[in-house]
């Protein structure tokens, strides 16, 4: 469920191969220097966006919509870089 | 000899490359990783426990950056490696494994492989295969920290300074991209069949290869003598003095062989009654054409191009592909290059991944369905082949077409990539011959319809076969019942020869049948236009070739389809022309279910 106290963006996995390894990992690179957690949610399974391994196994493929939610709104530049990351299909 | 002697083991697997080397065996990888061991650690341990898998995973890092720093800039795989960088200290792993340690008070290695199996039984619910197959990253990542915690040191094989055959149960892009090759004498796996990466590696560097041995890294140890026959698939281990000599005979003989049969490789194949075929060379790397040019081949008849699509995180892009097919279409221009658009299928994409996504890959979502379904993944592929055919002479072919709206799909695609490459303002080709191949039993059926679209035909007769009798001929149950003699497998070659003559389109046979010297007069019968085959096969095909006779092997074809079973199609071709092929072909090969 999605917070109404969280910030969050929805946004659609573009790429043809879905979220796999490498962009998982360019997610995880932006994140890490967040004040607080940064989410990624595919309907009821949320994971932890600095851990490639956790955005795996959502099992993202192109098409699905996935919610990125910030604990703390001074995040809210990290949230836009990662949605504009997978909007723009991780640069593929 | 004085020491002890050890009894001779002898081990069949699949012969990948050709060759005979006798040599000592070096291992480089510890089967000792599969095996976890539990063990309780005392609370006061801990501490001590969690610092010993950091620094396994320090020094996994490191290994990591020292290849990556060494690798050369043309392998594409770095930035895989730089992505298991990343996950060496994910904390879905990293930091799990570390809870796992203090919560549960176990060894390191038994935490992590708690973690690991934890992780895979998410990825093994995933319907969506490609994803599914990234569980691979995570398996690798682990394995290359266990390694450094069970304190078996990775074997270092960049610094082997000997000549050696190298022992391993499976060798990955990123192994081989370590090795200095020219200390390699010969090529010994567990895995793998005959497209493993191993395979491709040692045939494209004429060195012999056996693999899909299943144990031979427990049977054999560093410094053990081996005899590697990868002509027949043997290895010997231990070998007693007679079989050494035995062996070094057989090693002589073949080299002359090779040496013989490779000076007269660039005369044409033409037929003692003057009819011309053109011997093709089947490849899979470009540096392949480096062979087919020595072997005196007439052309690429069928270029694979799965292997940039393999052991990877993600699809290669046009560019790269431009590339590589730009180098190839260079080299042999004039001669035709056959490209084959991507035929991903069971046992090629699963090499190196640990599950299998369908319960039967080979009647699953395979090559043209496969690509039909992701038209982008397509169309990257089409773009790049188009580009590349600006540069020489190419032809496009489709795998695995068993319906004919197929054709017709695939062949718009191919002209709506055309149009955006017009868009684009590149330059390009689109004014090639396609044509699909003959491999399904529905296409030979309709090989009437099918012909009205296409150029060509080529028949791959290894799937065709399989598809044909239903024979999985990995399976050794039923392995033996694949043959290619088989009266209805003669009927349908015939068909779609006769067909193809009828329509006056062209048909070429690309599978191993068309490379195997004994069944070259049957096919030849049938009027093939082309015939494409291993670049080492090529010369053999052209001798046989110029010894017989195109009247004669039509002759013999129509008796060949008066018989009722293979092993009298067999006999036939036996009798009649058994001392031509026993001239030309190196011993042992003559064989029923060849």
């Amino acid at each position: 469920m999605v917070s109404e106290e969280y910030v969050y963006r929805e946004v659609m996995i573009r790429n043809e191969l879905g979220m796999h390894a490498r962009s998982a990992a360019k997610i995880a690179k932006l994140v890490q220097d967040s004040k607080a957690h940064v989410w990624v949610k595919k309907g009821d399974e949320t994971a932890d966006a600095s851990s490639i391994v956790d955005i795996l196994t959502l099992a993202c493929e192109k098409g699905t919509t996935i919610t990125i939610m910030i604990e703390d709104p001074s995040d809210i530049d990290i949230l836009n870089a990662v949605a504009e990351l997978v909007e723009s299909g991780f640069g593929e | 000899m004085s020491q002890t002697p050890e009894n001779e083991i002898i081990m069949k697997g699949i012969n990948a490359s050709p060759g005979i080397c006798i040599g000592k065996a070096y291992l480089v990888d510890k089967e000792g990783v599969d095996i976890v061991e539990k063990y309780d650690i005392k609370k006061k341990k801990v501490p001590a426990e969690i610092k010993r898998f950091k620094a396994a995973v320090k020094k996994a890092k490191d290994e990591l950056r020292a290849i990556i720093d060494d690798s050369p800039k043309e392998l594409q795989n770095a930035h895989i490696l730089e992505t298991h960088m990343a996950l060496l200290k994910d904390k879905s792993l990293y930091g799990r494994t570390i809870k796992t340690i203090e919560k549960d008070r176990v060894n390191a290695e038994w935490a992590l492989k708690t973690v690991v199996s934890y992780l895979l039984s998410i990825f093994q619910k995933m319907t969506d295969s490609y994803l599914k197959e990234r569980a691979s990253d995570i398996v690798h990542v682990s394995d290359l920290i266990l390694r450094n915690l069970v304190g078996a040191m990775t074997e270092n094989i960049a610094a082997i300074d000997k000549r050696v055959i190298l022992v391993a149960r499976d060798l990955s892009a990123a192994d081989t991209s370590q090795i200095n090759l020219e200390r390699i004498k010969g090529f010994i796996t567990d895995r793998g069949g005959k497209a493993s990466h191993t395979g491709i590696i040692a045939r494209a560097l004429e060195i012999p290869a056996v693999v899909g041995l299943e144990n031979a890294i427990t049977q054999i140890k560093s410094e053990d003598l081996i005899i590697v026959d990868g002509n027949t698939g043997i290895v010997i281990i231990h070998p007693t003095e007679q079989t050494l000599i035995e062996y070094e005979e057989r090693k002589n003989q073949y080299q002359e062989y090779k040496a013989d049969i490779t000076r007269e490789s660039h005369v044409e194949a033409t037929t003692a009654d003057g009819f011309h075929l053109e011997v093709m060379a089947n490849i899979e790397l470009p540096e392949e054409v480096v062979s087919v040019r020595n072997y005196g081949g007439d052309g690429i008849g069928l270029y694979r191009t799965e292997f940039q699509y393999m052991n990877r995180t993600e699809f290669p892009s046009e560019e790269e592909l431009f590339d590589r097919y730009k180098d190839v279409v260079e080299v042999m221009n004039p001669s035709p290059v056959t490209i084959r658009t991507l035929d991903i299928n069971g046992d090629k994409a699963l090499t190196n991944n640990y599950h299998r996504q369908e319960v039967n890959p080979v009647l699953g979502l395979r090559a043209i369905r496969y690509c039909l379904k992701k038209p982008d993944l397509f169309k990257t592929q089409l773009r790049a082949i188009l580009r590349a055919a600006a540069f020489g002479n190419v032809r496009i072919m489709f795998p695995m077409i068993s319906a004919y709206f197929e054709i017709r799909l695939a062949k718009r695609m191919l002209d709506e990539a055309a149009e955006s490459l017009e868009k684009n303002g590149l330059p390009f080709n689109r004014n090639i011959d396609v044509g699909i191949m003959i491999e399904v039993p529905s296409a030979v059926i309709t090989a009437d319809l099918m012909a009205e679209e296409v150029d060509f035909f080529s028949i791959g007769t290894n799937d065709l076969i399989q598809y044909a009798l239903a024979i999985d001929r990995g399976n050794k149950q039923v392995a033996h019942l694949y043959q290619p003699l088989d009266p209805a497998i003669l009927r349908m070659l015939k068909h779609v020869a006769d067909v193809a003559k009828e329509k006056g389109i062209k048909v070429f046979m690309c599978g191993e049948m068309a490379g195997t010297p004994h069944h070259i007069p049957i096919v030849l019968g049938m009027g093939m236009d082309e015939l494409s085959m291993n670049p080492q096969s090529i010369p053999v095909a052209k001798r046989v070739i110029r010894s017989i006779n195109l009247k004669d092997t039509q002759a013999l074809l129509e008796q060949a389809l008066k018989q009722t079973t293979a092993k009298n199609v067999f006999e036939l071709v036996r009798d009649r022309y058994g001392e031509i092929l026993a001239d030309h072909t190196y011993s042992g090969n003559f064989k029923l279910n060849q």
